[in-house]
């Protein structure tokens, strides 16, 4: 288990690095030039071609590409200096270096610390809630198959799960705070957690709420479905032939096997939760990640937008290997072949 | 202990779809005795594995209409509370399903499969006895090194072995009614012998009754006492099992009998099918459900096949053999038309 | 390759036509018209020239470690070395425990792998050797019937479509030719022209696979390769299906390499029977010698492990083989004869020495030490001397092996008569 803990993180490593490097030639030889949004800002939208040359040549545009993937990769483990132009002030890069914003001047990896946390709470937060009622809603659909109430849930939870996301957590802000104007939860965004507990939670509620009850729609599909096909198993006849009371057959015997294909849609839909959280950032109000990257996507801060690009990719990487230990945890069958 | 230990009668199992109401099982009646086996043939989809499933209680209440009477030593099964039914199976009866491979939950170790089903009756019995039970049981059918065996995976075992831990489970209680549902289909000859074999020294050890469902009339031949023939949902023909095979009375187990070649009949000839096809279960054929299929029927008076259902009541030969058809003179065309096809070597020459 | 060019084909085709169009005022009987009077199963015919024959085939399938860089850790050895022949229009049988390697037999005969070693000589062609581009006008030659009917078949296809395909692939006829054709096919196997443009999940079991066997048949092959066709069907059907497969068989001239594990009906469809166990053959023969004169002890325990109602009824049933454990793992075998570990009769010598196939009749050979009837297996290694061995199996100085036990795929003119303890000859 361990080596193969080394080995998948070794590779998830691998993985980061091409993602880097992709996002590095994308910038390189993608269409727009690099160095005109900084230029434009820096010369309050003067940019010349004389100026323009200069900015290039100190922020190494001009060696090849190579070179400069060379000194950004350097950066990342030792550290670098990095200035924006010949006689404007040196920026000190720490060790692990992504860049320094072309629109703040801040460390591009501190603000990301700063930041994760918002985004982690709002995406754990949401994804616990929504696991947390999605599977054992589904469960107790699945036994019920076929009822009245299992008919109602599965059509009125369709019904809202087709509604776009975005739309569905605008509606539900709107009508939390606006209309019915909630006391302390209407206040919504981000308070670090070490602060006020109970700010961070309240700040974050409705977020919470919003992404749970929409997921909670999906992956209690997922696990009705999953449920269904389980119980319907050949080994689900043989514990009840046992004699085993209800309660075993459903949860020891059924839930564990339903849950495998519900934790691989969980690893793939993670990335598809993050993209989420830049709406509910938005929408909810709460400084993280999502909205930064927006933000750096309009104003072409090229460090900010391959920080998060990075981010994105390390998420997706752990969640995987975490969703792959679950697996094996579940089914012995992986573990040993 | 007059009373045989199983006792069906009248048992009718109906499934509502959205295509109609499936009929699986109709006034379905059988007994079985301690220490006897009955063995249940007939092709797929008649109505073998949903009967004994019914046996143990095991149709949802929802999905399935049931009527007519299960008794298991006197008490009643059908409508029985789900908790008595639970203290009945895997106790007083056990079931084996065909393939073990699905039949055992591939998550969990083979031990401690077994050992659930012995705790599961046993509430007093402490963790490390009820793994010494499966260990015994496993040695008991056959596994060797079962001390060590028990601690595998289903998928660790060779198919010959998932069997032998599947009877190991459902023998562990002691149940004095075996159900094994097809539990060598899945099997080569050789390790299907095997099995066989240990029913049988198994049953005589334990003395229970065994329920043997199969397709294959020669498992049927060399395994049981009583014989029950089904044909879409209905018995057609039930009897000692040497009376039915050496003089069997219904047109459609000589169809079973004809159709399957053995390692001694002759080569030259054709085999011989049973025309058409299965009927369907939503709307069976009228009057005798294998009136389309059966080349006999031109031997009955008028249309009396395709209109009247036959009872299923003695033939000719003695009250034990009953027989659904309404041929008056079967053992006759049996003699002269079925069997010079099926074991000319067995006719007697005039 | 002559006769394998596409004029001869269509030659072959318009001779089929003829047979099956039931035309009113044609003395031609019609497809129908035979199969209701019908063929029994092919005789044995000595003299047939083989349509096919293999010689030492092997199959290894590698196994590799799990991770990233997959090692190669060892080989299933799925095939290991068999040699037999198909004679023209006849069929041979092949049976054996699962994972023996029958299907992998059959795959490799209509190419789906290409063999690790071995020939396949099939018309003057060695099918083993051949690259996938210059084996797809042969392909049409050597055609499969699955096991699965409910697996083998497209179902977003039409039945049409399904069993066209052959044709269109390999272009052979006029497209406006095709339907006739197909609709042509379909009564052949006992289903109805109408029953071209429905969808497989309307038909039975049996009636599916009778689209799989239309679809075979399609292009007209020398050889079917029949990979268990009846043991997914019904008891009531499989009947109706071994029927068709004579038909087609007596009416066609085609070969069959019929694959089964029930033996009752491998020894009514075919007059040759070979019974593998772990990839090889452990005894060959027609179907007398394999059934009535059986001299391996895994066929005398397979025979006697089968159910029989007559048997049962009249009680003159055998006392049953018990055969201990299971068959090993091909990736692993046994050393020696790769029977030795559940074998009733094992000896040192099954250990340390491979037992050869010696033919010990005219049309029967057997790979064992002790080769017997059941109760009559000698008390010495009867290939001791031949491999120049000790009835241990430890090399002996004062005999020479014999050289010429290199496997043949056919029959010699000479054997060893165990009965007569010498020599026969034809
Ligand atoms: N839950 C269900 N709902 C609807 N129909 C059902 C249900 N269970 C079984 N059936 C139908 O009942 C019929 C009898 O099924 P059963 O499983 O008893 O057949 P069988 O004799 O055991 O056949 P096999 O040899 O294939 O196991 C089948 O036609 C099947 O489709
Ligand atoms: N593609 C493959 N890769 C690796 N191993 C294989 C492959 N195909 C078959 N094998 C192995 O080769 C052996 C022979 O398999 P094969 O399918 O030929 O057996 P079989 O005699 O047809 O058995 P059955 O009666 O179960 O169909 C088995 O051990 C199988 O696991
Ligand atoms: S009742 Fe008629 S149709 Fe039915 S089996 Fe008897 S003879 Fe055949
Ligand atoms: S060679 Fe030996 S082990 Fe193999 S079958 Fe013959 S007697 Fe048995
Ligand atoms: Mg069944
Ligand atoms: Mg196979």
């Amino acid at each position: 288990m361990f080596a193969y803990l080394v080995k998948r993180v070794l590779s998830g490593i691998v993985v980061l690095f091409l993602v880097s490097l992709s996002i590095f030639l994308l910038f390189w030889f993608g269409p727009s030039e690099p160095a005109q949004s900084i230029c434009d800002r820096e010369t309050s939208n003067r940019c010349t071609p004389e100026r323009l040359e200069v900015f290039r040549e100190t922020l190494g545009f001009n060696n090849p590409w190579y070179q400069e993937y060379g000194t950004f990769i350097d950066g990342v483990f030792t550290g670098r200096e990095i200035k924006f132009s010949k006689n404007t002030k040196v920026y000190d890069c720490e060790a692990p270096c992504l860049g320094i914003s072309y629109r703040t001047k801040q460390d591009v990896f501190d603000e990301m610390k700063t930041r994760m946390p918002a985004t982690l709470s709002v995406a754990l937060g949401g994804a616990t809630l929504y696991l947390l009622l999605g599977i054992p809603i589904g469960v107790a659909a699945a036994k019920r198959r076929g009822t009245l109430a299992d008919k109602a849930l599965v059509s009125s939870f369709l019904a809202i799960s087709s509604i776009p996301y975005y739309l569905f957590a605008l509606l539900a802000w709107l009508f939390v705070t606006i209309n019915l104007q909630v006391p302390v939860i209407s206040d919504t965004g981000y308070f670090p957690i070490t602060d006020n507990p109970g700010k961070w939670a309240s700040g974050m509620l409705l977020a919470w709420i919003a992404l749970g009850i929409f997921g909670c729609t999906q992956y209690t599909r997922y696990s009705r479905g999953s449920m269904v096909e389980v119980l319907s198993e050949d080994y689900i006849r043989t514990a009840k032939a046992k004699g085993l009371p209800n309660r075993t057959v459903i949860y020891k015997h059924g839930l564990r096997s339903a849950l495998v294909p519900v934790v691989t849609i969980f690893g793939i839909d993670f990335g598809t939760l993050l993209a989420g959280t830049i709406f509910t950032e938005r929408i909810f109000d709460i400084e993280g990640i999502g909205l930064w990257g927006l933000e750096a996507v309009y104003q072409k801060d090229l460090p900010v937008v391959s920080a998060t690009a990075l981010f994105g990719a390390a998420i997706l990487i752990t969640s995987n290997l975490i969703v792959d230990v679950i697996y094996s945890v579940l089914d012995p069958r992986v573990r040993l072949s | 202990m007059d009373d045989p230990l199983l006792v069906v009668e009248d048992l009718t199992v109906q499934f509502p779809t959205e295509d109609g109401v499936v009929t699986a099982v109709s006034n379905l009646s059988y007994q079985v005795e301690l220490g006897k086996t009955l063995g249940i043939v007939g092709e797929s989809g008649s109505g073998k594995s949903v009967s004994s499933m019914a046996v143990l209680g095991l149709h949802d209440a929802r999905s399935a209409r049931i009527t007519g009477s299960i008794r298991v030593r006197g008490t009643e099964v059908v409508g029985m509370s789900e908790a008595k039914l639970r203290k009945l199976r895997g106790n007083e009866i056990a079931m084996i399903f065909q393939d073990a491979l699905a039949a055992l939950h591939p998550f969990y170790r083979v031990g401690g499969q077994l050992a659930e089903a012995y705790r599961v009756h046993h509430p007093s019995a402490s963790k490390r006895d009820a793994r010494r039970k499966a260990i015994e049981m496993l040695d008991r059918v056959g596994i060797p090194k079962p001390d060590r065996r028990v601690d595998d995976f289903p998928h660790q075992f060779s198919g010959g072995m998932r069997q032998r831990a599947m009877i190991a489970m459902g023998l562990i209680n002691d149940p004095s009614l075996l159900i094994a549902d097809e539990p060598t289909t899945a099997l080569d000859v050789t390790v299907q012998a095997q099995i066989l074999d240990l029913l049988q020294d198994l049953q005589r050890e334990f003395n229970s009754a065994v329920i043997i469902i199969t397709h294959d009339l020669g498992v049927i031949a060399e395994m049981a006492d009583d014989v029950l023939v089904m044909y879409a949902g209905r018995a057609v023909e039930y009897g000692p099992c040497k009376e039915i095979m050496v003089h069997p009375e219904m047109p459609y187990t000589w169809g079973l009998l004809s159709s399957v070649p053995d390692v001694t009949s002759d080569t030259s000839a054709r085999m011989i099918p049973i025309p058409g096809n299965p009927p369907s279960l939503l709307s069976p054929p009228t009057g005798c459900a294998f009136h389309p299929r059966c080349v006999h029927r031109d031997k009955v008076p008028g249309d009396l096949c395709s209109t009247t259902l036959p009872e299923l009541i003695p033939g000719g030969r003695g009250p034990q053999h009953l027989k659904r058809c309404h041929l008056s003179n079967s053992d006759a065309i049996y003699e002269a038309e079925v069997l010079p096809e099926i074991a000319p070597d067995l006719v007697e020459e005039p | 390759m002559a006769s394998m060019s596409p004029e001869q084909g269509s030659g072959d085709m318009a001779a089929y036509q003829a047979t099956d169009t039931p035309e009113p005022e044609s003395d031609v009987p019609s497809f129908a018209d035979v199969a209701e009077h019908g063929h029994a199963a092919s005789e044995l015919d000595p003299d047939a020239e083989p349509v096919l024959t293999v010689e030492n085939l092997r199959m290894y399938f590698p196994v590799r470690s799990p991770g990233l860089i997959r090692r190669k850790i060892g080989d299933v050895q799925a095939v290991d070395g068999i040699s037999f022949e198909v004679p023209k229009g006849g069929s041979l049988g092949l049976v054996g425990e699962s994972g023996c390697g029958k299907s992998t037999t059959g795959r490799l005969i209509t190419r789906l792998y290409k063999p690790t070693g071995g020939s396949m000589q099939f018309e003057g062609v060695d099918l083993a050797k051949l690259s996938n581009r210059e084996l797809k006008p042969l392909r049409r030659n050597v055609q499969m019937i699955f096991q699965d009917p409910y697996t083998s078949l497209n179902p977003r296809q039409t039945v049409g479509a399904i069993v066209s395909a052959p044709l269109q692939v390999h272009n052979i006829l006029p497209r406006n030719q095709i339907k006739r054709r197909v609709q042509e096919l379909l009564e052949v196997v006992g289903l109805s022209p109408e029953h071209y443009n429905r969808y497989p999940n309307e038909f039975s079991g049996g009636q599916r696979q009778r689209i799989g066997i239309a679809r075979a048949l399609t292009l007209n092959p020398k050889l079917l390769v029949a990979d268990e066709p009846v043991s997914a069907l019904d008891v009531s059907i499989q009947a109706q299906v071994i029927n068709l497969l004579q038909d087609i068989q007596q009416e066609f001239g085609v070969a069959f390499l019929f694959i089964a594990h029930d033996l009752a009906v491998v020894r009514h469809f075919c007059p040759e029977v070979a019974v593998m166990y772990l990839g090889k053959i452990v005894e060959i023969g027609d179907r007398d010698s394999i059934y009535s004169n059986a001299h391996h002890p895994y066929t005398q325990a397979l025979l006697s492990a089968v159910p029989d109602v007559k048997q049962a009824v009249t009680g003159e049933r055998r006392e049953r083989i018990r055969l201990t454990g299971d068959v090993p793992s091909p990736i692993d075998p046994p050393s020696g004869c790769r029977f030795r570990t559940r074998c009733p009769i094992a000896q040192e010598i099954c250990a340390r020495h491979e037992p050869p196939l010696l033919q010990i009749g005219k049309r029967h050979k057997v790979a064992c030490h002790f080769p017997g009837r059941l109760g009559e297996h000698p008390r010495e290694p009867f290939t001791a001397r031949l491999l120049g061995v000790d009835a241990e199996g430890q090399p002996d100085p004062g005999s020479s092996p014999a050289t010429d036990l290199v496997e043949q795929p056919g029959y010699a003119d000479t054997w060893f008569d165990l009965d007569a303890k010498t020599i026969g000859r034809a």
